[in-house]
């Protein structure tokens, strides 16, 4: 409940307009891009940059007034509810791909060998001999691949660089709350440069697969939710990655203090639910 | 602080900006809501003529206006654009202009992402209406999209996805601003079990959006992924399975009827008690109840796929889990009904048209609860009694409350009155040619009439031509509606603060004088 004396209210913005059209221009180029129109490539680009330097308009707004002192604590409160709720959004878009692995393994590949009273039994006259064994990359036989991806290889050592940052990134807020700017640099410094060693070992991993290991995106079901599962959150941590170099940045600047931190403290936010998602991840798409 | 106190002015400026540009950067509640109403006015008309061109095809056997593939266009975008480009957005006009108002609070809690949330809603719709002008047409598989069909639409695909996703992006930010408004902007002594049931009604929607919309842009996203980068998600030779999209979609298909609906109930909970010069019977009830249906709603998906050949345990879980959200939603009825019972009644546009609310959607609760039963559910599946059935509860549940909040607070956003006569004209009409159309639409359903068809036996003929008859009725009704508004707009009788009798007791909006100044509750107001 608000108990302010006074409220906070932007009265103008420009940049949510040409942040969303930037973005709408981006996407109909990457529609036309699919459809294979030489307008694509042009609006692709071009809203893509319009994107990035609005977003980056809007946000270094943000932070000017951050740090000039116009929010209070009840502007605090909004946007850490606020990132709370996107970050919940962002655990329901990953539950749907889970879903979706866990889906394919106990049901639909079961059925699709014959398995059940119910969809297995017209499956196996469509599908005769398939053997249903996860991975797979389906009865009609389009593409195989010869190896499925090991977890105790670079997934493993992905996972201690991933949880390693998560420890990196809770020091480097310590020396925040401590007023200790030395070690909320080395913290930041330390965090962002494991989670792009993540991406780079992640892009290793998927020449392996694609040049080595003939495993693609087109591998069947397998390939599929291999490489859209671990894909997304490979976007993810990249991303992540991103928000935190800024965070980096304007703490080098003497930006944040004790009290006021919101964007460190929802960058650490996103940062935990992308190394909560990873676990998930090993687990149940590398190792079992 | 120096820098903070020279743009002082700059964030408590006290009115909007000048001319166009006014709509473009504006962070005011209000305009917003604005924004977003007339926005869905313009898409209702849209959808509108969309559901003309279906009901002309349809006037009598045999083809006669349109080629089969356009008429499959149609029912997929007049679907689309009604769901997401008229009837959502009439519910965010209406949170953004009266939530802050109800809660006395001096505006959204995040105004910049709210102009975002609207701006991204009208891309999202441009892209969709693009694909109606390109090579292959407009979407064609129905509004849930379903593989394999859908793969097969060409060119619109991307353009379909890609507006789903920003469709997706403008509701989320709207809910998570929603949230976050009624949770911390809430003036002192307002606690949560004093909000009116609106605010109530719309926070549990706003967590349903933020739950359910990022698995339908995870499905359109692998449809995406299956037509043009080589996934097997939907695709049996490669070890997925289709069937899989239709339980991601109702995954948020089911609880999106209830996105529609449950702020319908919050209008209906606050103009029923008004006109009956009574306090909600059973508020706390109400809460719950609400609650439920949302969480019931998230459980009961596949009951749209009963022929779909699940495993027995499934349909008879989805069948059962199905029929209990008939429990909460009775509760409701019986609330709104004690409400009403021993009230002084009146029966102005508003209290019609939530009167008409509580009848109809009862009846389309109950051919609802047909439909939930498996064994009897292979006969009514795909066909027009599945029309009927969620015209009675997504017209009756999703637009008769936006007319009745429109009449109910239009008088409190413009300063007048609107012309009841026309009002209760716009209400007969609309009522009459509503169960002209849709009613025999069941009889179609039960006679074996399949939906998504521009053609059909001849025995069918003399019901389709009643229905045809009535959506014209019904369509043109609609004009009407429009000239009141915009009359109203214009000018009219000046409408008191109260505007309602006793009014002040249902709500904080009803203090404020009418029209309210552009920034309101800038210092909050006490609640006792």
């Amino acid at each position: 409940m608000s108990t302010n004396e006074s409220y906070y209210i932007p009265s103008k913005a420009t940049w949510p307009f040409l942040v969303v059209f930037g973005l709408a221009m981006f996407l109909a180029g990457f529609a036309n891009l699919i459809n294979e129109s030489v307008l694509g490539k042009p609006m692709m680009i071009l809203g893509g940059v319009t994107f990035i330097i609005m977003v980056a308009g809007w946000f270094s707004l943000q932070a000017i007034e951050s740090e000039g002192g116009v929010y209070n604590a009840q502007v605090g409160r909004s946007y850490r509810m606020g990132m709370m709720w996107f970050i919940f959004s962002e655990v329901m878009f990953f539950a749907a791909f889970f879903g979706t692995l866990f889906y394919a393994r106990m049901y639909s590949v079961p059925w699709l060998g014959g398995e059940g009273s119910g969809p297995g039994t017209s499956t196996q006259l469509l599908w005769e001999g398939f053997s249903a064994v996860w991975p797979t990359s389906g009865p009609g036989e389009r593409y195989g691949f010869e190896e499925s991806m090991g977890a105790w290889g670079l997934p493993a050592l992905n996972t201690l660089i991933l949880l390693s940052s998560g420890a990196t990134v809770t020091w480097a807020h310590w020396g925040l709350i401590a007023n200790n700017r030395q070690q909320l640099i080395r913290g930041l410094i330390a965090t962002v440069t494991l989670g792009f060693l993540f991406v780079a070992l992640q892009a290793t991993e998927y020449h392996e697969a694609y040049t080595e290991m003939g495993l693609t995106l087109g591998s069947g079901i397998y390939g599929t939710t291999f490489f859209m599962l671990t894909g997304f959150h490979g976007l993810h941590v990249t991303l992540g990655a991103i928000i935190l170099s800024v965070v980096l940045f304007r703490s080098i600047r003497g930006h944040f203090s004790k009290e006021n931190h919101f964007v460190f403290e929802a960058a650490a936010w996103y940062w935990h639910f992308v190394d909560v998602v990873w676990l998930l991840l090993f687990v149940f798409v590398y190792w079992l | 602080m120096t820098a903070a106190a020279t743009t002082h002015d700059e964030y408590h400026d006290h009115g909007p900006a000048k001319g166009f540009m006014r709509w473009i950067v504006t962070t005011n509640h209000k305009d917003i809501g604005t924004l977003y109403l007339v926005f869905a006015l313009v898409m209702f008309f849209v959808g509108g003529i969309m559901a003309m061109v279906i009901r002309m095809e349809l006037f009598e056997p045999g083809m006669q206006f349109v080629d089969p593939q356009f008429f499959n266009s149609m029912t997929t975008m007049h679907a689309l654009v009604m769901v997401f480009g008229a009837v959502m957005p009439a519910f965010a006009g209406l949170a953004n202009w009266m939530i802050p108002m109800m809660i006395g609070a001096p505006d959204m809690a995040l105004p910049r992402l709210n102009n975002m949330s609207f701006w991204v809603l009208v891309f999202a719709v441009l892209l969709l209406a693009s694909t109606l002008f390109m090579e292959g047409g407009a979407p064609a598989a129905g509004w849930t999209l379903y593989p394999p069909l859908v793969l097969q639409g060409g060119n619109n695909l991307p353009f379909a996805v890609f507006s789903v996703h920003l469709l997706g992006v403008s509701s989320i930010l709207a809910s998570i601003n929603i949230i976050v408004t009624i949770l911390n902007m809430r003036a002192p002594g307002m606690t949560m079990m004093k909000m009116p049931l609106f605010c109530w009604t719309w926070l549990i929607t706003a967590f349903l959006l933020i739950a359910v919309l990022p698995v339908f842009a995870a499905a359109v996203t692998m449809l995406l992924t299956d037509a043009h980068f080589g996934t097997s998600f939907f695709d049996a030779a490669g070890g997925g399975d289709p069937v899989l999209y239709q339980h991601l979609f109702w995954f948020f298909g089911h609880p999106e009827v209830y996105i529609i609906v449950l702020p319908a109930f919050g209008v209906v909970s606050t103009v029923i008690p008004t006109f009956s010069r009574k306090p909600l019977f059973g508020y706390s009830s109400m809460v719950y109840a609400t609650a439920s249906i949302a969480f019931l709603s998230m459980i009961v998906w596949a009951h749209h796929q009963f022929t779909v050949g699940m495993p027995l345990a499934g349909e008879l879980y989805f069948m059962y889990a199905t029929m209990l959200i008939a429990v909460p939603t009775g509760v409701k009825v019986l609330n709104w009904t004690a409400t009403m019972w021993k009230g002084s009644l009146t029966f102005e546009t508003p209290m019609l048209f939530a009167v008409a609310f509580v009848v109809l959607f009862t009846f389309g609760g109950f051919t609802g609860v047909m439909l939930s039963l498996a064994p009897a559910d292979f006969q009514y599946h795909d066909s027009y009694f599945v029309v009927a059935h969620f015209h009675y509860t997504l017209v009756v549940g999703g637009t008769f409350p936006v007319f009745a909040a429109v009449y109910y607070w239009l008088p409190k956003w413009t300063g007048h009155m609107y012309n009841e006569k026309l009002g209760q004209l716009h209400f007969w009409l609309t009522l009459f040619s509503f169960n002209l159309t849709f009613l025999v639409q069941h009889f179609l359903g039960l006679a074996g009439m399949p939906r998504r068809i521009p053609d059909y036996a001849i025995q069918f003929a003399d019901f389709n031509m009643i229905s045809s008859i009535g959506a014209f009725i019904l369509g043109a009704s609609q004009l009407l509606f429009l000239y009141i508004v915009v009359q109203t707009i214009r000018g009219g009788e000046k409408a008191t603060d109260e505007v309602w009798e006793d009014a002040a007791k249902h709500g904080l909006e009803w203090t404020l004088p009418s029209p309210p100044p552009y920034h309101t509750f800038a210092t909050a107001p006490e609640i006792k």
